[in-house]
């Protein structure tokens, strides 16, 4: 068996055993996996990537061939650009992104569970979150420079306003979703008011909460580039964005591969997360 | 003599004129099993939510041993048609939940836990995760899960309603011996005639619009089961099968006047 994505197990059923087989003949095992036929895309893509630059199709200027990226990559990782390493660009990046995603649960779990209990927390909330939720974060920027300045608080603040939404949203959605029965159940059994939100509504919520969590952190990075153009002296999406002021293309590509590599495996992350702490989350 | 009583009970939602339940009076005492059967619609469920506390009469009243009901607690067990367990925790962890509700430490709560996983014969699931398990498996954590805590009433709502023919018959059985081991006061609603007939102590029909009860019955069957009888010696039985027509001419002849 190989790898499957777990939160849609029913999507990906030729990667699943099938213990039950009525005719064994029909259904032959795939040649490749949905894994290895992902990987197959990718490598496709590089390729073609590579061949384009190297026949000379597209100028150096607009697509650099992979290899010099990948010569910059080396380059960066060494002796830096903008006067900090590639990893001192990730690290500053990631850094506010973890603060922002920190921040984001730690407020948004608690606001998102008010409003879906409590009528009043819904009734003065719920507009709020609604109104700013649609703005493209890039429209109020201007404003959060104005009222907080050009310093860190700005640019997190600004990640964390994207990720807050989803997990607002998801949390107070999954809570209004819990199964009438087992709160009644845990009614019968005894439980307090307290005790049928810790113990029930919570766990209950936790599986729709850590995908708003995912959701989140994928605005909190489409979000990044623009946080970053306020006053940043390190950062990816500051790397991207001075390195385009030059055409320095490599680094410019580079930059976006590093931000999308990134990305890709914390959502990998907290899938298995996902999978390791609700692990009966579809299958209740 | 310890009792669950319910005097005179009214239900009427604000959208209907004929109230869902009218003028009930019932009593379930110590050792009986009293099961209420009717049409859908007659306010069955509606019944094992007033006793269980999950809704409050318009008029009448409900007590526990001479104490009003007031809300949910622990002295009511309930089992639900679809088990509400709690997908988080294993086998064990679901039956020792309402101890551990009550602060009851571990050691002791799992021990209490594995003496009802013991008496619903699924001692040996007991570290399973509750998605491994069979629809009636589950039923039986949900009854073991009910009296950890102990109640002093056991109601279950159409418990079995969702399983196959065979595995209903399983869980009727298993239901009369827990209910012999451990001498609960249990109240069931099913719409299952045979269901009923078999397990009743106490069978009390209901017809829907308004919801009434028309009939009850004293019965037996249950008790000569728990005595040694075997189901199908008892289901067989030509006064089972003479009962079982009443009840069903019975039910047929009010769903007639109601429609």
């Amino acid at each position: 068996m190989t790898m499957y994505d777990p939160i849609l197990p029913a999507l990906y059923e030729d990667s699943q055993p099938e213990p039950v087989r009525t005719k064994p003949t029909l259904r032959h095992t795939p040649w490749l996996s949905t894994t290895q036929l992902g990987l197959v895309t990718v490598l496709v893509l590089l390729l073609a990537w590579w061949l384009v630059s190297w026949q000379g199709w597209v100028a150096p200027l607009f697509l650099p061939p992979p290899q010099a990226v990948l010569a910059k990559g080396w380059l960066l990782a060494t002796q830096g650009y903008m006067e900090a390493t590639l990893w001192q660009h990730l690290a500053a990046s990631l850094g506010r992104i973890g603060l922002a995603l920190l921040a984001a649960a730690a407020l948004g779990v608690p606001l998102g569970m008010a409003i879906g209990l409590n009528r009043w927390a819904r009734g003065i909330l719920d507009p709020l979150i609604e109104l700013y939720r649609p703005i493209p974060p890039l429209a109020y920027l201007p404003l959060i420079v104005i009222w907080f300045g050009i310093g860190e608080l700005s640019k997190v603040l600004l990640i964390f306003l994207a990720i807050l939404a989803p997990i607002v949203i998801a949390t107070a959605s999954s809570v209004r979703a819990v199964d009438g029965s087992r709160l009644r159940a845990a009614q019968s059994l005894g439980a307090t008011r307290w005790q049928l939100l810790s113990q029930v509504v919570l766990p209950s919520a936790l599986p729709d909460i850590l995908t708003g969590l995912r959701i989140g952190l994928g605005a909190g990075w489409s979000t990044l580039v623009a946080a970053e153009l306020v006053a940043a002296t390190r950062g990816l999406g500051f790397m991207v964005q001075s390195a385009a002021q030059f055409l320095v293309t490599d680094v410019v590509v580079l930059g976006i591969a590093v931000i999308a590599l990134v990305a890709f495996s914390l959502e990998l992350g907290l899938r298995a997360l996902q999978h390791r702490f609700v692990p009966w989350h579809g299958r209740g | 003599m310890s009792s669950l009583q319910l005097e005179s009970v009214s239900v009427r939602y604000e959208d209907h004129a004929a109230p869902v339940l009218d003028r009930i009076s019932l009593a379930v005492g110590n050792g009986e099993l009293v099961v209420a059967l009717g049409p859908s619609g007659c306010g069955k469920t509606t019944l094992l939510n007033l006793m269980a506390g999950f809704v409050a009469p318009d008029s009448g009243s409900i007590s526990l041993d001479g104490v009003p009901v007031e809300g949910p607690s622990a002295e009511r067990g309930v089992v639900f048609q679809d088990d509400a367990l709690l997908p988080w925790l294993d086998v064990l962890g679901n039956v020792a939940f309402g101890l551990k509700l009550r602060g009851v430490p571990r050691a002791e709560r799992e021990a209490r836990a594995r003496e009802l996983l013991h008496l619903v014969d699924l001692a040996q699931h007991a570290s399973q995760p509750i998605w491994a398990l069979s629809g009636g498996q589950r039923q039986r954590v949900g009854i073991a899960r009910a009296l950890t805590a102990d109640p002093r009433v056991l109601l279950l709502d159409e418990p079995f309603g969702a399983l196959d023919a065979l595995n209903r018959e399983q869980m009727q059985a298993l239901l009369l011996r827990v209910w012999q081991a451990t001498g609960k006061q249990v109240f069931l609603i099913t719409h299952d005639i045979e269901e009923a007939v078999f397990l009743a102590t106490e069978l009390l029909l209901l017809s829907a619009r308004p919801g009434r009860i028309v009939e009850r019955i004293k019965l037996d069957f249950g008790r000569r089961h728990a005595a040694g009888e075997s189901v199908r010696r008892i289901k067989s039985d030509p006064s089972f099968i003479t009962v079982r027509e009443q009840v069903l001419a019975r039910v047929l002849g009010t769903e007639l006047e109601a429609a």
